[in-house]
């Protein structure tokens, strides 16, 4: 589940129900306190695959929450999601998916 | 219409100071190409570590660039950094842009990465000279709220051409690390008033130091760059020689501690500028005025 010396990481994956067109890589955010990078990436398959790698060890519980919330709103499936994370809060991770989404091609529909 | 470059991350700095939708990154994100070093730390890394690199135009002249990111690991140059830095400079020698462009905000090495930082940022110096040498000018921008400190302060005084805005700050050691050191007395960190009037973009365009002074605003970074895309300056003994002139000329003109006066007003004094007392207050507008007047070398 985790390395050695600190950094945990953290494997989801989600059923996609709409399947995204195959799209140049999306970056939002930085890594910095409190703060994360959240990376959108086409995928082969349904799916949709999230890896977290972050310093605040123990929050999984949470992290699948929120990112079942998020998938609930946006059930994008083929689509890779790989999260840098500096310790950011739930409203910091759950801003930063939907602008992430909001930059994906064809977003506003 | 205002945008603040200070405020903007390094890759809206990108978006919004070149021709738009003209950069090419290499070995963006995607390509995952990390710090070896940051995971063994317990520190989360960044897909690009730190650093966006690649070529655009700027007003339809091809450009290399690179800018840094303040907020993830303050801009601090390691391993895989440097090497995007120097590799964007050593192909610059072999595709000859018009220029290089540092987007420059880091507080020097990376100290989680020790001895790797530190020589990446001595093989960055050393690109940098070579790129010069060939004629090819390298323009430094520095406007992040991190500053230009460390070694990355000496590559961009290594450059051809430093544009700064008056909330840039720019030095060798940071206001921390001198405090630190040399006790409270001698430099309080915490005073921001002093810092800026020993490191911030003023200080540095009035003293010579920096050779653009600019509003905090992105469009004026864009047109100082513009205006530097001739500004190579070939680096001979002469060059050197009034380098050292003027260095020498700063420390005589230094003036002896007092408790009565700063040494930067002081400075500024004696360098001929009237209202030494008012700088920290005027805009950048004036402060262009207070120059011109005075003739401060270069």
């Amino acid at each position: 589940m985790s390395n050695s010396a600190g950094l945990e990481i953290l494997d989801f994956s989600f059923p996609g129900r709409r399947i995204a067109d195959a799209f140049p890589p999306v970056l939002v955010g930085v890594v910095g306190s409190g703060n994360l990078e959240v990376m959108l990436e086409s995928a082969a398959g349904d799916d949709c695959s999230v890896r977290i790698e972050t310093s605040a060890r123990g929050f999984g519980p949470i992290w699948r929450a929120v990112l079942a919330d998020f998938h609930e709103r946006h059930p994008l499936g083929g689509i890779r999601i790989s999260i840098n994370d500096m310790g950011a809060t739930p409203a910091v991770v759950s801003l930063r998916l939907g602008q992430a989404v909001a930059e994906l091609p064809g977003a506003s529909s | 219409m205002n945008l603040s470059y200070a405020e903007c991350t390094a890759r809206e700095r990108l978006a919004h100071l070149l021709d738009a939708g003209s950069f090419h990154e290499w070995l963006p994100p995607a390509e995952r190409v990390t710090s070896p070093h940051l995971a063994q730390l317990g520190v989360p890394g960044a897909f690009d570590d730190g650093v966006a690199i690649g070529r655009a135009t700027l007003a339809g002249r091809t450009v290399f660039v690179a800018a840094q990111e303040g907020v993830f690991m303050g801009g601090g140059v390691g391993e895989v950094h440097g090497a995007k830095l120097v590799g964007l400079l050593q192909r610059a020698l072999r595709d000859r842009p018009a220029a290089v462009l540092l987007l420059a905000e880091s507080g020097g090495v990376r100290l989680h990465e020790a001895n790797a930082g530190l020589i990446a940022v001595s093989e960055v110096m050393r690109a940098v000279l070579d790129v010069r040498a060939a004629g090819i000018p390298v323009i430094t921008l520095i406007g992040g709220a991190n500053g230009c400190f460390g070694g990355m302060g000496i590559v961009a005084r290594c450059t051809d051409h430093i544009v700064m805005s008056d909330s840039g700050r720019l030095a060798m050691s940071g206001p921390e690390v001198i405090e630190a050191s040399f006790g409270v007395e001698e430099f309080d960190s915490r005073d921001r008033a002093l810092v800026w009037r020993t490191t911030g973009g003023k200080h540095r365009w009035l003293t010579g130091d920096c050779d653009a002074l600019v509003e905090d605003d992105v469009q004026a970074f864009r047109a100082a760059a513009i205006a530097a895309l001739g500004a190579a300056k070939a680096v001979t003994p002469a060059l050197l020689e009034a380098e050292h002139a003027l260095l020498s000329a700063r420390l005589r003109e230094m003036p002896p501690p007092s408790d009565d006066s700063d040494d930067a007003t002081a400075l500024w004094q004696r360098l001929g500028i009237a209202d030494a007392q008012r700088i920290p207050d005027m805009d950048v507008a004036a402060v262009h005025a207070l120059r011109a007047a005075a003739e401060v070398p270069r």
